[in-house]
C-alpha cells in the first residue's frame, strides 16, 4: 500500500476560482497574494478560516479567497466577524476593510471591537479615497485633496488610521504597505500570531483615483530615508547609510531624528524600539513625511485578555448558580403555586 | 402609641362583601415604589387564587421632579374570581400617593370609586406642582367619589420608629404602608411579601423591619380603625384548570421561550441588543441565563447588535436581536442582508409610541408596516405576534423554529404592554415540546450555498467549519444554479421571486386561522393582532352573552397569513379591525383580500377600553339588519 505524503500547501490553494474585478495594477492584488501565501505558510485549516469584509474595493477581497468568506455591508464587517467570532471561537476570523468602510461608516464599530479586543485579525487597506464610488475623498485623505465632491480640496484633517486603532485600546497595531512582499506576511503572521484583535494599516495604492499617494514613503530611491522598520528591541535605525535613528529629544516629549557619529550622537543614544510600551507607540503611530519616517512593523503589541476568553470565565462562574440546567426547572423558579384538580 | 392602636376595634371578617372582580390602581411619584407595590400585591393575589391582568404606566423620566404630574408612575390590576382579560377599564380603587396622582389618574376612576390618599402630601406646594389651584380634597369637587384622606406619611413615621431609620427613610415605607391597607381591603395575605422584604434586604435587615412594620400598620390600621367608607372586600378565587402556576411577564416569557428554543433545536444562541425602552428587559433576563447555552451580547448600537447576530447565524448559532421601533428602523439594511443570504434570525420588536423618539414608555402597535414591509427593494420576511405575557413563550418557540426551518428572519411584535404586564401562567410541561430539528450541511458533492430544498425552497445551512464546503456568500445578487455572483437580470427577476415564494410557503405549515370566541360566518367578525387580545376577547364575550352574532378572530401569523384567513373573513357581512394604530393591519387586509374592513384606532400610548370594543361591536349590530 502506497503511503501518500501529505501535499503542502500553497498560496494557490488559497485562490478561490473566482474571477479578479480590481483594475489592473491596483495594489490589492498584492496584498491578496501576501495573504494567501501567508496562510499557506502558516498551513492553517481552509474550512476554520472566515474571511468577513464590508463594502467597497478591498470588501471583494474573500471572494478571491477559497476559505469561508462573508462579504457583508458597509461598515459593519468588524460587528460581523465578532458575531462569527463569538459563535464559535474556533474559527480563525479576518476583517478586511478599507479607509471609507472602517474609519468613516463603520468608525464606531471598528473603535468598539478593538476595545473589546476580539480574537481576530483587522486588515484596512488605506488608500486615502473612495474608489468603488469613483474618488471622493476619505476621512484619512490628506487637507486639500482634490475630488469630484471636493473640487476646491478636501478641508477636513484625516484620521490616523494606527492612532484611532492605539486611542481605541488596540493591543497589537501595526503597519505595513502592499507591495512590499516580504514584509507584510511577516507583519500579518505577527498578527495571526496575536491572540485578540490584531490591527494592521496597509497602505494601498489606488491606480485609478489617487495614484501616487505613497510615492514619497515607497518610491525606491526615498524608500530608506522614508521608512522606519520597527523591530522589537532594536535600535530605532533608518536611512540609507543605516546611520539615522530617533532619539528623544532633551527636556521634551517628542522624538527627533538625529545621525549616529554626527554632532556626538552615539548608537546608544538611539531609542531602543519597545512594542510593550503604548506612549511610545502613540508617538510612532503618529509619525509622518517629510519631517519623520514612516514607522512601519509592529507599532505595538501587548496582549490582554480577549473578550470571548473572559466571558467564558464569566459563563462558567455563572453556571454554578443553576443546579441543572433544566428547562422545567428554570420556568418554576421564584413564587409558584398550585391550583388543585 | 399609634392612631392604630389608638382605634383598636376589631371587625368581624364576616362583614366582608364578596366582589366579582376588582380594579386598584396605585399611583405615585416614580420615586415612592409604585411599581414595586404593584408587583407585590400581584403576587399575593395570584397566590391567593385569583385570575388577573395587570398594567404596569410609568414616565420615561427616570427620576422625574418629585410632585410633577409628568412623574406619576401607576401600577393597575385586575383580579378576580371570573376568567380576567384586561387590566381593567376603570379602577374601583386609586391609591393616590400625592396630588399630582391625583390629578393624572382621577379621570379614569369609576363613579363611586374609592380613592385613598395621603392627606398631609396635600399641602401647598405640592397641590402648586400639580396644577390644583384648590385643594380637591376640601373644595367639594370630589363628591362623585368616596375619599379617604389618611394621614399615611405620619402613620408610616410611627411605624417605622422601631427600626431606627430617620424621616427621608422612613417616608420611603409609605408605598409598604398602603400596600398593607390594599391587603386589608381584599384579605390578602401578607406572608410572600414579608418574606420577598427579608430576603431583599438581607444586608441592611433594619430597612425590611421597617417595611415590614409599615406593611403591618397599614394593615392594623383597616382592621382596627372605624372609619366610614372604608369597605372590606371578600375576592373569591378563579376556577383556573388545575397546575402549577406562576406570574409573568411579557419580557420574563420571552427570554424563557428563546432559552427553550435553544435546548430544542441543540444550538447555542447568540442575542446581540443594545439598550433600548421598552426592549432591555429581555437582554437583562438573558444575560443572567448564559449557562443555558446564551452569548448576550450589548453592542455598541442597534446596527451592531443585528451584525453580530448575522454573523453568529452565519456561523451556526440561532441569531437573535431585539430592540424598539427606531432601534428596528436601524436595522433595516442589515435585515436586507439576512434575508438576501438567507440566514435564520429573529427579530424582537417591543413597540411603543412613536415616531421618533414619540413615547418610549408608552405602549403601540404601529409597527406593523415597518415589519412587513419596512425595507428598500422586495424583502419579504416572516412576521408573527404575541397576543399577551404568557403567549411569549410560544411565540419565542414558535419564531426560532420558522427561521431555522425556511433560513429566513422572522420579526416577532410584541410591545411595551406585553413587555411589562404581569399574568398568572399555567407553566407548561417542557418534556412536552416538540424538537426543533436543524441540519447542517455536510455533503461535498454537488454543493453549491443556495442549494434549496423543493418543498420549502429554504437554502442549505453550511457552516464554516465543515471540510470541503469553503464558499462564499454576500449582499451581491447571486446566481440561482451556482451561488456566485450575479448582475444578470432573468437571475435576478428568478432570484426575487424565489425569495418571495419561499416565505409564501410558510403558510403551508401554519395552523388555519379559527375564530377565538364565535363561529365562522355572521353579523360581524372583530379582528385583532397583539395586546389588544384581551379586551378585544371581553368585549365580544360580553357582547355574546347578550345574544350578539360576533366572533373574535386574532392574528398571530401576520406574514405570510394564514391560508384559510380570506374565506374565513369573507363569511362575516362586515369585518372591525381593532388596532393601536390608523389602520395597518385594515390596510394589510383590505390590500390581501379587497375586504371593506373597517377600523376601530386608538393611539394613546393606553391599552383598548374594552367599553370602547363593545360601544364600537354594538354600532355595527345595530347599523345593520
Amino acid at each position: 500500500m502506497n503511503v501518500v505524503a501529505p501535499t503542502k500547501v500553497l498560496a494557490k490553494d488559497f485562490a478561490s476560482d473566482q474571477e479578479v474585478r480590481w483594475c489592473p495594477g491596483c495594489g490589492d492584488y498584492a496584498i491578496v497574494s501576501s495573504v494567501q501565501r501567508t496562510l499557506a505558510e502558516l498551513n492553517v485549516a481552509k474550512d476554520k478560516t472566515v474571511f468577513v469584509s464590508g463594502i467597497g474595493c478591498a470588501a471583494r477581497f474573500p471572494y478571491y479567497m477559497a476559505t469561508y468568506g462573508f462579504h457583508t455591508i458597509h461598515g459593519r464587517a468588524p460587528a460581523v466577524a465578532t458575531g462569527v467570532k463569538l459563535a464559535n471561537p474556533e474559527l480563525d476570523v479576518w476583517v478586511i476593510s478599507g479607509d471609507g468602510d472602517s474609519l468613516s461608516i463603520g468608525g464606531n464599530h471598528l473603535l468598539h471591537m478593538l476595545r473589546r479586543n476580539i480574537d481576530l485579525q483587522f486588515l484596512l487597506f488605506n488608500n486615502e479615497i473612495y474608489g468603488l464610488t469613483k474618488g471622493q475623498y476619505s476621512p484619512t485623505s490628506r487637507v486639500g485633496t482634490q475630488s469630484p465632491s471636493t473640487p476646491m480640496g478636501s478641508v477636513e484633517y484625516p484620521i490616523q488610521a494606527c492612532s484611532f486603532a492605539l486611542g481605541a485600546g488596540a493591543h497589537f497595531v501595526a503597519r505595513s504597505v502592499d507591495t512590499m512582499r516580504q514584509h507584510l506576511p511577516e507583519v500579518l503572521k505577527r498578527a495571526h500570531a496575536h491572540k485578540g484583535t490584531s490591527f494592521v494599516e496597509i497602505l494601498q495604492n489606488c491606480i485609478v483615483y489617487n495614484d501616487g499617494v505613497y510615492a514619497a514613503v515607497t518610491e525606491k530611491d526615498v524608500a530608506e530615508d522614508a521608512q522606519l522598520h520597527l523591530q522589537h528591541g532594536q535600535p530605532m535605525i533608518f536611512g540609507k547609510a543605516k546611520n539615522r535613528g530617533l532619539r528623544l529629544k532633551p527636556g521634551a516629549l517628542e522624538l527627533e531624528v538625529v545621525t549616529v557619529g554626527e554632532g556626538g550622537v552615539l548608537i546608544s543614544d538611539i531609542l531602543v524600539h519597545d512594542e510593550t510600551n503604548r506612549m511610545l507607540g502613540m508617538i510612532l503611530a503618529s509619525l509622518e513625511a517629510p519631517n519623520y519616517p514612516v514607522a512601519l512593523g509592529v507599532i505595538y503589541c501587548k496582549p490582554g485578555p480577549t473578550y470571548e476568553a473572559s466571558v467564558a470565565v464569566q459563563v462558567a462562574k455563572q453556571a454554578a448558580k443553576f443546579s441543572k440546567l433544566d428547562v422545567n426547572a428554570l420556568l418554576r423558579r421564584g413564587h409558584t403555586w398550585t391550583v388543585a384538580p | 402609641m399609634s392612631t392604630a392602636a389608638a382605634l383598636k376595634v376589631e371587625r368581624p371578617k364576616a362583614e366582608r362583601r364578596a366582589l366579582e372582580s376588582v380594579v386598584v390602581r396605585f399611583a405615585g411619584d416614580s420615586g415612592d415604589g409604585v411599581q414595586m407595590t404593584g408587583g407585590q400585591f400581584t403576587e399575593a393575589v395570584a397566590i391567593a387564587g385569583n385570575d388577573l391582568a395587570t398594567f404596569p404606566d410609568f414616565p420615561a423620566e427616570i427620576r422625574a421632579p418629585a410632585g410633577t404630574t409628568y412623574g406619576v408612575s401607576a401600577f393597575q390590576i385586575n383580579f378576580g374570581g371570573t376568567k380576567i382579560f384586561t387590566a381593567g377599564d376603570a379602577p374601583d380603587v386609586l391609591v393616590a400617593l400625592n396630588p399630582a396622582a391625583l390629578k393624572v389618574n382621577l379621570g379614569d376612576l369609576r363613579s363611586g370609586g374609592l380613592v385613598i390618599t395621603d392627606s398631609s402630601s396635600f399641602n401647598d406646594r405640592n397641590l402648586r406642582k400639580a396644577g390644583f389651584t384648590n385643594n380637591p380634597l376640601k373644595d367639594g369637587s370630589l363628591t362623585k367619589y368616596r375619599i379617604m384622606e389618611i394621614d399615611i406619611s405620619k402613620l408610616t413615621l410611627e411605624a417605622v420608629k422601631a427600626s431606627g431609620l430617620g424621616q427621608k427613610e422612613g417616608l420611603r415605607c409609605k408605598n409598604m404602608w398602603t400596600l398593607g391597607l390594599v391587603y386589608w381591603l381584599y384579605d390578602r395575605d401578607r406572608q410572600a411579601t414579608t418574606d420577598w422584604l427579608n430576603q431583599k434586604f438581607t444586608e441592611s435587615p433594619e430597612l425590611a423591619r421597617a417595611n415590614i412594620d409599615a406593611m403591618n400598620a397599614g394593615h392594623a390600621y383597616g382592621e382596627t380603625a372605624e372609619i366610614s367608607g372604608l369597605e372590606a372586600f371578600q375576592v373569591p378565587a378563579a376556577t383556573l384548570a388545575p397546575g402549577t402556576y406562576r406570574n409573568v411577564t411579557g419580557g420574563e416569557a420571552l427570554s424563557w421561550g428563546l432559552v427553550a428554543a435553544t435546548q430544542l433545536s441543540g444550538l447555542k444562541m447568540f442575542f446581540g441588543s443594545y439598550p433600548i425602552t421598552p426592549a432591555s428587559s429581555l437582554l437583562h433576563s438573558l444575560a443572567g441565563l448564559r449557562p443555558f447555552g446564551i452569548t448576550t451580547f450589548q453592542a455598541e448600537d442597534e446596527i451592531s447588535a443585528i451584525c453580530s447576530a448575522i454573523g453568529a447565524s452565519y456561523a451556526g448559532n440561532i441569531g437573535v436581536t431585539s430592540s424598539s421601533g427606531p432601534g428596528i428602523a436601524l436595522k433595516s439594511e442589515a435585515l436586507g442582508l439576512a434575508i438576501a443570504v438567507e440566514l435564520p434570525l429573529v427579530v424582537i420588536n417591543s413597540q411603543r409610541a412613536g415616531p421618533s423618539t414619540g413615547m418610549p414608555t408608552k405602549t403601540d402597535q404601529s409597527d406593523l408596516y415597518q415589519a412587513i414591509w419596512g425595507r428598500n427593494a422586495d424583502s419579504p420576511l416572516c412576521v408573527i405576534a404575541t397576543r399577551s405575557a404568557s403567549d411569549c413563550f410560544e411565540v419565542a418557540i414558535e419564531a426560532v423554529r420558522i427561521a431555522l426551518r425556511h433560513m429566513t428572519p422572522v420579526i416577532v411584535l410584541t410591545d411595551g404592554y406585553i413587555a411589562n404586564a404581569a399574568e398568572p401562567w399555567l407553566i407548561p410541561d417542557f418534556g412536552k415540546y416538540e424538537k426543533i430539528p436543524v441540519t447542517f450541511h455536510t455533503q461535498v458533492e454537488g454543493f453549491q450555498p443556495f442549494l434549496r430544498d423543493p418543498e420549502s425552497l429554504a437554502r442549505v445551512w453550511a457552516i464554516p467549519g465543515t471540510p470541503g464546503l469553503e464558499h462564499r456568500i454576500g449582499g451581491i445578487e447571486r446566481d440561482y444554479d451556482s451561488g456566485n455572483i450575479s448582475y444578470d437580470g432573468a437571475n435576478h427577476h428568478r432570484m426575487t421571486m424565489v425569495r418571495a415564494d419561499k416565505i409564501a410557503k410558510i403558510a403551508d405549515t401554519l395552523p388555519e386561522q379559527k375564530p377565538e370566541v364565535g363561529k365562522s360566518g355572521g353579523r360581524l367578525a372583530v379582528v385583532g393582532w397583539g395586546s389588544t387580545y384581551g379586551p378585544i376577547e371581553r368585549a365580544v364575550l360580553n357582547v355574546r352573552e347578550r345574544g350578539g352574532d360576533v366572533s373574535h378572530i386574532h392574528i398571530r401569523h401576520l406574514w405570510p397569513l394564514p391560508k384559510n384567513l380570506e374565506s374565513l373573513l369573507k363569511s362575516y357581512e362586515q369585518v372591525l379591525v381593532v388596532e393601536m394604530n390608523t389602520g395597518q393591519l385594515r390596510t394589510l387586509l383590505r390590500a390581501e383580500y379587497l375586504i371593506p374592513a373597517e377600523g376601530l384606532n386608538k393611539i394613546t400610548g393606553q391599552p383598548f377600553k374594552v367599553a370602547d370594543i363593545e360601544a364600537a361591536i354594538n354600532a355595527r349590530l345595530e347599523s345593520k339588519p
